[in-house]
């Protein structure tokens, strides 16, 4: 029996241990905010805060998570939008919308850790987040925008 | 052309609307402008063809609109209901849109070819005005007064100037429903400079929904009572399971038992392709399950399909004598003549979709109804193929349409719901159907490998007098017919059949390939290879003409002229659409202009490459600027890209289209491939079929609008076409060596 926190809502699981994070919160909790896109940690579209630093859950088993504070996109939605969230409003980031739960989640684990980051640094933490529609543009323009109302 | 009908309390209505709403019906009669580049899978019935476009007014004052086109980043659930919004005069804030199931009241849904505006533009306009004047009318029929003394003034309200009585949209919803339905004649449309929403940017409508996680998404589709299944597909198409071993795949967590998917009757089109699925109560234990089946296939005949072999197949087949697509003068008499010949082969590979939501499903089979709910952008497709697959009737199945996480092409074809359908009836429970990224990857429509050669007789000033080409692809036809060898009128008419050069003779032709995989559009279809070996010919011309390739571009598209288009689908579509080389020479100079060409020296590792391409009716340039090390490794710091599109309906939206093309663009050049061995896929995620990521992608691209007022045109695919060679251009100019096959990663450069 593994517990930990989805949410600030504490959780246990007792299931198969190698189920990875990705399918409980969307199988079993029914957070389907957090996407399936690879399986492999390869694309981002999976990505949650483990104690508010971005991690792939597709690739993080579930006999892993014991004591763990896990977030999602729901549980920063919940706290009313964040500055990272109004920031993609305001540039009008999204086109089909589905990586950008990733995209955002990995965009707030940055800037908790650097409030103002250079285009470098926006490169090398959001390169693991795949967009196919093609948004990484208006993405380093949003991180930007949220830089400032962070400040 | 279009017709308009009040449909106010009609049944099949009920749940959408309130029974106190006003509701209008704009329907359009079959007609053929989406046969000008549109590749109909023969199964659509053009004669059910009748698009409808529902609005509605709810008492308090909600103007609702039917969404009934797909939403997958096209943005269509924001430009269709502005367009009505505006003829309307309504207050966007106060506007509901809602997604249309699939259902022949609306036609053929399929959201492909970029015609979603194109399409709806006009009968969007005219149920928004017709509203508006029913609005009025029932405003002067109350108060008393003549009709033309009042007007929809300044939002959502009629107003009475001279005695300055309002009433609210809402408040004369029950009115207007009970005013006969005006004809075109009588309708007022506004005027260009009088548009509200028209033209304007504005942000997606889904933007907050899409930011908080909301589940909007096939994949996120959850019923009760669901199981979920995964399915292991025979490696090579048309293979068959000849003996499975379940025992170890049964022992896993979570995993209820597996079923034998049937194989495929040739042609595939749209059925399963087989194979063995594992149904479990979780995704992640059916894929574990799955990894535990012991299958042993028949591969069939196509095992003998090997990419390698393929590509010199398809190479000699261009270098030989094809069908005739199309000819102007006389180019062998030319060749003929002892003059300098150029010629130059080129070759793409197969791609992959990759839409960031692998395809998935959940199906419902209640007796003899089914329930779908699937990320599609074809729905009446979906009811087809699943009525045929459980032998029952279309209207005996229904579709939710959910957003879209990406579908490039991928999601018009409904194989994976009609998977879902045929596992629902087998458990009698919903079955949610999820494909991994290494089966959207192995077991795609993929879009085409293809060979091309070009042959060109130049004058001494290097200006081609005679141009021949010819290409070679499986084509998309032999999806729907297994002895299809050549490309279709729609493929040819996809940047081959002609070119916008001033050249005096010229031949396009085709040569025949056979499909060993299933071949399917993808975002821009066969303009890709063409695109990239026509401009790639041009750049080659200007340097073998010692001339700059700005300028020898602009003098080779020549004066403004009408190209005359073999292909046009329909007479309409050629007068309301004449292929006009000044609106592409015009884009070429506005992208030139903007990027400065020619002010920074090319060579040394920098360059800056053209390309120009009408598609889908819209006409665009593009100039790729970058920047090459000696390791051949290139980053891409600006992309100049003019469009001309005719009239938009959403500026912000088209610069996203633009904007995300030339990021699709990088991923088809930059590493691109999907090869075959033995007939089965060699690639399967995206460590090995690798798209363009933040840090490679283009810095920044910049998007210029032609303010424009003829006839709206697409925008979703035609930024793609010319990316590529412009892209292979620039890196010319930068090294000197000319890529004549893609991708790039084949070519040294990373």
């Amino acid at each position: 029996m593994v517990q930990f926190k989805v949410n600030g809502q504490s959780q246990s699981f007792d299931g198969d241990p190698e189920m990875p994070l990705l399918w409980y919160l969307r199988d079993i909790l029914g957070l389907t905010g957090t996407k399936f896109g690879c399986g492999m940690a390869l694309c981002g579209a999976c990505t949650v805060l483990q104690n508010g630093k971005a991690i792939r859950s597709c690739s993080k088993p579930m006999n892993s998570v014991g004591g763990l504070e896990i977030t999602t996109i729901e549980g920063v939605t919940a706290k009313g939008p964040h500055a990272v969230q109004k920031a993609w409003e305001e540039v009008n980031v999204p086109q089909c919308g589905y990586c950008q739960p990733g995209q955002i989640m990995q965009a707030v684990s940055l800037l908790s850790s650097k409030p103002h980051p250079s285009d470098a640094d926006i490169d090398d933490e959001m390169a693991g987040n795949i967009c196919r529609c093609g948004t990484y543009q208006r993405i380093r323009a949003a991180i930007k925008e949220a830089a400032k109302e962070t400040a | 052309m279009i017709s308009i009908e009040n449909v106010t309390r009609r049944n099949f209505l009920k749940g959408m609307f309130s029974a106190s709403a006003f509701v209008l019906c704009a329907r359009m009669v079959p007609r053929s402008l989406r046969a000008a580049t549109m590749i109909a899978p023969p199964s659509i019935d053009a004669t059910a063809f009748h698009p409808g476009v529902y609005v509605g007014i709810e008492p308090d004052g909600t103007v609702l609109i039917v969404a009934h086109r797909t939403e997958m980043g096209n943005g269509v659930r924001t430009s269709l209901p502005r367009i009505v919004a505006d003829e309307l005069d309504a207050d966007w804030s106060r506007v509901t849109v809602v997604q249309g199931d699939g259902d022949e009241k609306y036609g053929s849904q399929d959201t492909d070819g970029s015609h979603s505006v194109r399409e709806f533009f006009e009968p969007l306009r005219e149920a928004g005005a017709t509203a508006r004047l029913m609005l009025v009318r029932a405003a002067a029929q109350q108060w008393g007064v003549p009709e033309a003394q009042c007007m929809a003034d300044p939002v959502h309200t009629v107003t009475h100037k001279s005695s300055n009585r309002k009433l609210g949209y809402g408040e004369l919803a029950a009115l207007a429903a009970k005013q006969p339905v005006p004809k075109k004649e009588e309708l007022k449309f506004k005027s260009p400079d009088q548009w509200r929403y028209i033209g304007k940017p504005a942000p997606g409508y889904d933007v907050k929904d899409v930011c908080s996680g909301k589940p909007l998404f096939g994949m996120d589709v959850r019923v009760d009572g669901m199981l979920y299944a995964a399915i292991a597909h025979p490696p090579v198409l048309g293979g068959k399971v000849k003996s499975v071993d379940d025992s170890a795949t049964l022992k896993v967590m979570g995993v209820k038992k597996t079923i034998a998917i049937d194989p495929f009757k040739p042609p595939h089109a749209f059925q399963p392709l087989g194979g063995v699925a594992v149904i479990a109560d979780n995704t992640w234990s059916a894929f574990k399950g799955r990894k535990q089946l012991k299958i042993d296939w028949d591969n069939g005949g196509n095992s003998s399909y090997n990419s390698a072999d393929y590509k010199k197949q398809l190479q000699q087949t261009a270098r030989q004598p094809g069908k005739a697509v199309h000819a102007v003068g006389d180019p062998d008499s030319e060749f003929a003549k002892g003059g300098k010949i150029i010629e130059a082969e080129y070759f793409a590979p197969h791609l992959a979709h990759a839409s960031m939501e692998p395809p998935t499903a959940v199906a419902d089979v209640q007796g003899d109804k089914v329930t779908v709910w699937s990320p599609t952008q074809n729905p009446v497709g979906v009811r087809e193929e699943v009525a045929k697959a459980l032998g029952l009737k279309k209207e005996d199945v229904t579709c939710h349409v959910t957003f879209l996480g990406g579908g490039f092409g991928r999601k018009s074809k409904p194989d994976y719901a009609v998977e879902a359908a045929v596992l629902s009836s087998k458990t009698g429970k919903p079955v949610k159907v999820v494909w991994s990224r290494e089966d959207d990857i192995k077991f795609d429509y993929f879009h085409s490998v293809a060979a091309m050669y070009i042959k060109a007789a130049v004058d001494g000033s290097g200006k081609p007098t005679a141009w021949m080409q010819r290409s070679v692809f499986p084509p998309i036809s032999s999806t729907f017919d297994k002895d299809a060898v050549y490309g279709s009128a729609g493929e040819m008419s996809l940047g081959w059949d002609v070119i916008p050069f001033d050249v005096p003779h010229f031949r396009s032709e085709n040569g025949q390939a056979v499909a060993h995989v299933r071949i399917g559009w993808l975002r821009s279809v066969a303009n890709i290879y063409h695109a990239f070996a026509v401009q790639s010919f041009a750049n080659e011309l200007a340097h073998a003409a010692n001339r700059d390739p700005y300028d020898y571009l602009l003098a080779l598209i020549g004066s403004g002229r009408i190209v005359e288009v073999p292909q046009p689908g329909s007479p309409e579509v050629a007068k309301r659409y004449p292929y006009d080389t000044a609106r592409l020479r015009h884009v070429a100079e506005l992208a030139g202009t903007k990027a400065n060409w020619g002010k920074k020296k090319n060579g040394n590792g920098y360059g800056m490459g053209i390309a120009v391409h009408r598609s889908f009716l819209t006409y665009v340039a593009t100039v790729v600027e970058v920047e090459v090390d000696n390791q051949g490794a290139f980053r891409i710091p600006n992309v100049y890209t003019a469009v001309d599109a005719g009239i938009v309906a959403n500026p912000e939206m088209v610069r996203s289209q633009f904007e995300g093309a030339a990021v699709f663009g990088t991923s088809i050049a930059r590493t691109g491939e999907i090869t075959a061995t033995g007939g089965a896929i060699d690639q399967s995620n995206f460590n090995d079929y690798p798209v363009a990521r933040m840090n490679d992608a283009p810095v920044h691209v910049d998007v210029q609008i032609v303010a424009s007022s003829a006839p709206p045109a697409g925008v979703g695919e035609p930024g793609v076409p010319p990316f590529v060679p412009a892209l292979c251009n620039a890196i010319y100019a930068a090294t000197g060596k000319r890529v004549r096959e893609l991708p790039l990663s084949r070519n040294g450069f990373s």
